[in-house]
């Protein structure tokens, strides 16, 4: 395969279905914002769920937010914000190949996930504890309200997809890193750096709303 | 009454003609459609078909009075359905004020019915010819879907929730009762009959048998068996609302909002107290979830139903 | 009228590389990048998959000729019935189409090389592979009784059969989907050739880009719908159950909004391929070219607006249902806008009656009946006592098997001699199309009727009155059957003893007529320059 595309004047990084780089550039763009697209959907559906019942049993969800631990939600938020700025710098520094910095910012980006998903590990770990695990490990303390359960269900079906989808986005970004420090990506090819930039960000924003919905529901002191 | 290779099902309510003449209504228009199609592709088929092998017809790139004729011609056509078919199902679904109450719970795999006399019955409705009933519905696990097809209606029995489905049958008979909405193994064994009977026939049919009491006597027994009348006192002297001629009225809610008193609206109740709290009250009210069947709910709302409002003589 | 300028060798040549004979050994063809051989890897298994669920519809017809349960227990006859649909309709239908002949065409039709993203192509490919060995697992291992539809709580509950790994398997095949449909999207709007405007693209292109957008935003539902599914029926979580306060209706809410959409998936391919037959089987102009397009883009758009008429008796708001039910009629409306252009591209045509046109001719009637009963369910108050019956089976079989598997067989007639280089015996397609059109109305036309005489569907056993109708059925559907197995004989045959192919054998327009039977592996020696419009079979004349 590769012989056909040998003989001509072949940019780095050029793959053989494309004629020229801006249409390679072009095409992965679309192609992760469509992916992106999907991906609202998908958390769309629960999002509606989320709407549907919390409109149905406000009490139950006024609730169930205020067994959360806003503090360790408050820095997991800071932590992906803090995150999307370093990827949004590892992706500026792709435009001029500057290998080691977008390394360094690489490595910073990966860390603040880490750092994440440990919060999360703490986070569920007390959920288990305290028997706020619809179906698995469900005792919650005193009296509490037939819903409590659906809030906690969305609670943990909503957080879990966000960091599997967390997980994939570290997966990924250890790919990446691998990549540039093999010299992959240049100034004129970075395009898979730019693309999983904005797959990172996308999972930021997904936790930018995640977070209201579920923490800070529980601060506004009910009706 | 049936045939051995019938090609039209049995039409014995008050729907089945609207329900039918739509049918054919629509029936004609598709036929239409269909051979004007047809007879054209047919014509041009033998008519076009090609001499030789170099042949090259004129190459005519559209026409657009064509186009906007034959987009405009099917949505009016389309829109005219659409607002026939609804006024037939806003009929389907408006039951007269005055229609017999019966009660229907659905379960894997049967269908267990019961009259307002306390009369019960399963896989099996008796219905007086010519009377409106009006059924509510609800399923102990999955969905359901009640069908008679000789009176064209269907409608779906779903847990945790109160449906409803009204006919009036005009034709002595027994029909075909099915579940419609597939439930797991025994589905296609999910199927009953309804007798339609002449009305002193079902008098006499109501009688006989095995005596039940009502349903509203039932459900005043489990009214105070529950002790639900320690609160809910008839003079709203109680802890909780007097419940007597509050059915079907719309009230006030704690936290602002309000609510129409209906089977559902009892229903959650029951089972979700503090889910909708009538305005002037505390959410005290325990949950029963899990104490009483659907048929106890059901015969509940029955003597609630039954309780009038209070002679207004001694105001003062 | 050399209009394309382009330098291809002749055919004349000696043994030319094409896209077959550029490798050999199962290692070139499971590493492939090429969208040509992933579109015969998806053949392949396809038709594995079709085969199996044709073997369901079998059994189901044959336990249906008697109205006593038989042949088979009431438990196994829910698990046929359900696996025949699951299989049909995720691991068939909706990548039958676009999978197969579009991916090998989308390509070539736009000009391009490949698709652009090759290795996502295959890895569609791989996910729906180990889908369908999940769902295999699934079937060996005892079955699923949930129908496709999963509805809950009977799925999530009560079932004992193995849910959760079909709902895996059918979610690993939508993600397939997904990635199919962004590899069209982009392409189609990134890789097309110097000139392939948009309103120059084949009419086959528009049909996929408008699939390729209900691929990319419906499935996604469906795919968290049954997540939600799974870990409720794993873990306990309560999302749709009524005892925790959950609410099984938004179940059918969510699963309808992809699942709507999702059979103009099972459509909308189909009418492309019609447009690309039509035209070549009249030898004209596709007539309304736009009007062919957009109505495929209204169809994608208005059809994710529609999944509530599928609950018309579930307890949805009534006036909810009037709008899904008026939207619904409207969705009739381009559908019909298709079937008159196609009509009026046949008048003054060249038309010949070969394997093709026995296809599209078989399609139209079929799709007509199929669009037409669509009426009848859209309206509310008919659809309550049609709702669950067996016209809805009949409906729903004439769209999805008469239209889209007679789409899928006339295209495969159509590109068979392009895709594998080889001619197969003119006559014996003609009576394939034949016996199929034949044998499906058989099948299908009594369940109308038994449908208004009120036999709901997913009966195993059924009261006697209905047994004529369902024995026709079944005769039907034994007819059917050949007619689906004949060609499995003769195009295989065809492959090994077939004449060799010329480039254009049915003196047809579009770029992937210009390029040799079987193309070489980048589809072109040069990047094609595009200069005309589509269907230029003459002067083309406004009217």
């Amino acid at each position: 395969m590769a012989d056909h595309a040998a003989h001509r004047d072949h940019p780095h990084g050029l793959a053989h279905q494309f004629e020229d780089m801006p249409q390679q550039k072009e095409s992965a763009v679309i192609g992760m914002w469509s992916f992106l697209i999907t991906e609202i959907l998908f958390f769309g559906g629960f999002f509606a769920t989320y709407l549907i019942y919390r409109s149905y049993y406000p009490y139950a969800f006024f609730e169930g937010s205020s067994h959360l631990d806003i503090l360790l939600g408050g820095i997991n938020t800071a932590v992906l914000i803090v995150s999307s700025l370093t990827m949004a710098m590892a992706v500026h520094e792709s435009h001029s190949g500057n290998k080691k910095r977008i390394m360094v910012y690489l490595i910073l980006t990966g860390i603040l996930g880490l750092t994440f998903l440990v919060i999360k590990y703490f986070e569920y770990s007390s959920k288990v504890e305290h028997g706020l695990v619809p179906g698995l490990v469900w005792h919650p303390h005193g009296e509490y309200s037939p819903q409590l359960a659906l809030f906690f269900s969305l609670y943990f079906g909503m957080t879990g997809m966000h960091a599997l989808h967390m997980v994939v986005g570290i997966g990924l970004l250890t790919w990446v890193f691998v990549k540039t420090a093999q010299g992959t990506y240049t100034a004129e090819y970075n395009a898979p750096i730019e693309i999983f930039g904005l797959y990172w960000h996308f999972v930021d924003i997904v936790w930018i709303f995640l977070f209201p919905l579920l923490y800070l529901l529980g601060t506004q002191g009910g009706h | 009454m049936q045939t051995d290779f019938p090609l039209f099902p049995d039409s014995a309510s008050s729907f089945a003609f609207h329900v039918d003449a739509l049918y054919f209504g629509i029936l004609a228009l598709c036929v239409f459609f269909a051979l004007l199609v047809v007879i054209l592709v047919v014509v041009f088929a033998i008519k076009y078909q090609r001499k030789s092998d170099d042949e090259v017809p004129r190459q005519i790139a559209g026409h657009l009075g064509l186009e906007i004729f034959w987009t405009a011609i099917p949505l009016v056509l389309a829109l005219g359905v659409f607002v026939w078919a609804t006024v037939v199902y806003f009929h389907l679904i408006t039951p007269p004020a005055n229609a017999m109450e019966m009660y229907v719970v659905g379960k894997q795999w049967m269908w267990k019915l019961q009259h307002p006399e306390g009369k019960k019955e399963i896989n099996e409705l008796h219905v007086p010819l010519g009377e409106a009933v009006r059924l509510t519905m609800t399923s102990e696990d999955v969905l359901h879907s009640f069908y008679i097809p000789a009176f064209r209606v269907k409608k779906d029995v779903v847990p945790g929730r109160y449906t409803n489905l009204w006919f009036k049958a005009t034709q002595v008979g027994s029909y075909h009762l099915f579940c419609a909405e597939f439930c797991g193994t025994e589905h296609s064994r999910m199927i009953g009959t309804v007798h339609v009977l002449e009305p002193q026939d079902y008098e006499a049919w109501l009688t006989g048998g095995t005596a039940n009491e009502p349903m509203e006597v039932a459900g005043e027994r489990l009214f105070e068996q529950y002790a639900c009348h320690t609160c809910h006192k008839m003079d709203g002297s109680g802890r909780g609302p007097s419940l007597a001629g509050l059915f079907g009225k719309t009230v006030a809610l704690e936290g602002g909002g309000t609510a129409l008193i209906n089977e559902a609206y009892i229903r959650e109740s029951i089972l979700n107290p503090a889910a909708k709290v009538m305005a002037g009250y505390k959410p005290i009210m325990p949950t029963f979830k899990g104490q009483i069947s659907e048929e106890g709910i059901i015969q509940l709302i029955a003597y609630i139903k039954s309780l009038k409002a209070p002679e207004l003589t001694n105001l003062e | 009228m050399a209009i394309v300028e382009r330098d291809i060798r002749t055919s004349e040549d000696a043994p030319r590389v094409n896209y077959l004979n550029n490798g050999y050994g199962l290692k070139s063809w499971l590493l492939t990048k090429d969208h040509k051989r992933i579109a015969v890897l998806y053949i392949i298994s396809i038709s594995i998959f079709f085969a199996l669920g044709g073997l369901f519809a079998s059994l189901v017809r044959f336990e249906l000729m008697t109205p006593e349960g038989d042949l088979m227990s009431s438990d196994t006859y829910n698990k046929v019935f359900s696996m025949h649909g699951i299989i049909m309709v995720f691991f068939f239908l909706v990548p039958s189409i676009p999978a197969t002949i579009g991916n090998f065409l989308v390509p070539i039709m736009v000009g391009a090389k490949d698709l652009a993203f090759p290795r996502v192509n295959l890895l569609s490919w791989y996910v729906y592979v180990v889908a369908g060995i999940l769902g295999t697992i699934a079937v060996v291992g005892g079955g699923v009784d949930t129908g496709w539809t999963f509805y809950t709580p009977y799925s999530s509950t009560y079932s004992n059969s193995n849910v959760i790994l079909t709902a895996m398997a059918a979610f690993l095949a939508g993600f397939s989907s997904i990635l199919t449909g962004l590899n069209f999207v982009v392409t189609i709007h990134t890789m097309r050739a110097p000139g392939m405007t948009w309103f120059r693209l084949p009419l086959f292109v528009w049909s996929h880009y408008a699939t390729s957008l209900i691929m990319l935003l419906g499935t996604p539902v469906i795919a968290i719908t049954l997540v939600l599914l799974m870990l409720e029926r794993g873990f306990g979580f309560g999302f749709f159950d009524p005892n925790l306060g959950g609410d099984p209706v938004l179940f059918q809410h969510l699963f309808w909004f992809y699942s709507h959409p999702a059979v103009y998936i099972m459509i909308l391919p189909s009418m492309g391929v019609m447009s690309e037959m039509v035209a070549c089987v009249a030898r004209k102009r596709v007539f309304g070219y736009e009007f062919v397009a957009f109505s495929s883009v209204a169809i994608a758009i208005l059809g994710f607006l529609v999944w509530g008429h599928h609950m018309f008796v579930s307890s949805q708001s009534t006036y909810a249902g009037m709008v899904f039910s008026v939207i619904t009629f409207l969705v009739a409306v381009p559908s019909a806008i298709k079937t008159f252009n196609w009509t009026a591209t046949l008048y003054k045509g060249s038309i010949v009656f070969d394997t093709p046109m026995f296809y599209v001719y078989g399609y139209l009637g079929l799709f007509l009946v199929g669009g037409l009963t669509g009426l009848f369910l859209s309206s509310m108050g008919l659809d309550i006592h049609l709702h669950d019956t067996y016209f809805v089976v009949a409906h729903f079989h004439y769209i999805m098997v008469g239209g889209q598997v007679m789409g899928y067989l006339g295209g495969m007639h159509f590109w068979w001699p392009k895709i594998t280089g080889k001619m197969y015996p003119d006559i014996w397609g003609r009576v394939s199309a034949l016996l199929v059109f034949l044998g499906f109305n058989l099948t299908f036309f009594p369940q109308f009727i038994l449908g208004y005489m009120g036999m709901p569907r997913r009966y195993h056993v059924y009261p006697d009155e209905f047994q004529v109708l369902n024995v026709a059925s079944s005769l039907g559907a034994s007819i059917l059957a050949l007619g689906y197995l004949i060609p499995g004989a003769y195009l295989t045959w065809s492959i090994f003893k077939g004449p060799k192919a010329p480039d254009n054998p049915w003196g047809a327009k579009g770029l992937e007529w210009e390029t040799t039977s079987p193309p070489p592996t980048f589809n072109f020696d040069e990047t094609p320059l595009v200069t005309e419009e589509a269907y230029q079979y003459g002067p083309i004349e406004e009217h």
